[in-house]
């Protein structure tokens, strides 16, 4: 049996903080992703204009400087506000920016630029005529959209959105630089005190792997639910 | 007092940017009118179709579904917009459209195909929704078709289905842009007999069309286009048997 040295519960809770801060992570990656994308294909040159700026900013910066930009500069933008709200209204909004927050922003931002590409083709690929059959028959924007252009689109976003969400899943593992104890943060300890880097960073290697295998699972179960309808050629 | 025509279309015009794809078109049709329109591609009939619901907004010109003329604005570019999406969206409910490739929602069975928009945009109830569509699909004859995706099935059912889904609806007027078209020629068959029991019930229809047979059997009027302007206009006998215009003429010559 694995020895962890009493460090297993605390490898447990860090894995558990890994995945909270991808699921979160995911969660507003999506969010960016469907506003950039809309953004993207609208017919408004001010939104298309930022939403490029968005995509073209985030996919050229290092993902560890957009992180250490977010946690420390996070903090002064926060302490700014607070004062400045504290002499306006006397209010006490003042919070710590704390590693766990600026790693769902920073990943969730990253991601979200990449979610507004992966989006964006995928709208792009919904045939004309599904949407113009619902134009025909007075349906209106919204119902269209929902009702038409988002399960038909999802259905092109799958394979992508898979492909980030595994991406997005492990570069949860740089949040520990910033100071999160995720599980990479804890063996990293644990590894430099008891000085068996293998004995800690491979239990850690295969629960990331344990993780992507078991959604890549579950991706495939969704492509097939999505793709339910479709003849698949082959 | 007469009975309201379903549908007057007047001088209707349209421009591509340059191009000038509609050079006045007017129609006018009664209850129970099956009009085909025939003319070559590119002769502006599929547009004139697609003007009557809006899909494209005509550049001059009005269209009147029922006694109700749909009202426009200009945009800021002063391009001529619909003034009441709302008021598009209401009559288009009552002018459903069959496509030349059929497009039926491809995520949807043939059922949930046909009970979308009753549901969502008439308000029909779910359960008469239901009713209705099946009643509507054993009409066309696919009713054990209903719980197929379109991909599952022969492109004669998916036009069928989509005959089925218009019908839904209970429209004023009918659209059928090319229905058959995209069809195998052994298919063409079935939604032909399909469109002309519609025709033998008294449902007013304007179909764009290749099918020269079915315009001049089941029609009530036959315009024929031209470089976006009606060329010959009026029953089948006159259109076919006895046209005025020389182009009408050469357009039926390879057809004796």
């Amino acid at each position: 049996m694995l020895d962890l040295k009493g460090y297993g519960p605390a490898l447990m809770e860090g894995a558990v903080v890994t995945i909270e801060l991808a699921f979160l992570s995911l969660a507003l990656a999506v969010v960016l992703g469907l506003i950039g994308a809309s953004a993207k294909l609208s017919n408004s040159r001010a939104a298309k204009g930022a939403a490029t700026a968005y995509t073209t900013l985030i996919r050229g910066v290092p993902d560890l400087v957009m992180m250490l930009l977010f946690y420390y500069g996070g903090q002064v933008v926060v302490n700014m506000l607070s004062d400045y709200i504290w002499d306006a209204y006397e209010i006490d909004f003042f919070f710590q920016f704390d590693p766990f927050i600026s790693g769902v922003l920073t990943i969730g931002l990253i991601f979200g630029a990449y979610m507004t590409e992966t989006f964006r083709g995928a709208f792009l690929a919904v045939e004309s005529g599904q949407i113009e059959a619902a134009r025909a028959y007075g349906f209106t924007r919204w119902h269209t959209f929902r009702r038409i252009m988002f399960p038909q689109m999802l259905r092109h976003a799958l394979p992508g959105i898979g492909n980030n969400w595994q991406v997005l899943l492990k570069t949860t593992a740089l949040v520990s630089i910033i100071g999160l104890t995720d599980m990479v943060r804890v063996a990293e300890e644990a590894a430099k005190a008891e000085r068996m880097p293998f004995h800690f960073f491979i239990p850690v290697a295969f629960m990331y792997l344990t993780l992507t295998a078991g959604s890549e699972l579950f991706i495939k179960w969704l492509n097939k639910r999505a793709n339910v309808g479709v003849v698949q050629e082959g | 007092m007469a009975e309201q025509a379903p549908l007057i279309c007047r001088d209707i015009h349209k421009t591509f940017d340059q191009l000038e794809v509609l050079k006045g078109i007017s129609l006018e049709t009664r209850k129970g009118d099956v009009v085909s329109l025939i003319g070559s591609s590119g002769s502006g009939k599929s547009t004139f179709l697609r003007c009557i619901n809006m899909l494209e907004t005509p550049t001059s010109g009005d269209i009147i579904v029922h006694g109700d003329p749909i009202r426009f604005t200009k945009n800021r570019k002063g391009e001529r917009i619909p003034a009441d999406n709302k008021q598009v969206e209401l009559i288009r409910a009552k002018l459903s459209m069959v496509f030349q490739s059929f497009n039926l929602w491809s995520h949807m069975t043939v059922l949930e195909n046909i009970i979308e928009a009753p549901i969502n945009v008439l308000k029909v109830p779910k359960k008469e929704a239901i009713e209705r569509a099946e009643a509507y699909l054993n009409k066309v004859g696919i009713y054990e078709r209903k719980d197929y995706y379109p991909a599952q099935m022969s492109g004669g059912q998916q036009q069928r289905a989509a005959i089925a889904r218009a019908l839904a609806m209970e429209p004023e007027v009918m659209l059928f842009d090319e229905p058959t078209s995209a069809l195998d020629p052994e298919l063409v068959g079935e939604v032909l007999r399909v469109m002309q029991s519609l025709a033998e019930e008294g449902r007013t229809m304007i179909v764009v069309t290749h099918e020269m047979a079915f315009a001049r059997d089941v029609s009530t009027q036959v315009l024929f286009l031209h470089q976006g302007v009606i060329e010959e206009q009026g029953t089948p006998d006159k259109v076919f048997d006895n046209p005025d215009s020389e182009r009408m003429k050469q357009f039926l010559a390879p057809n004796f």
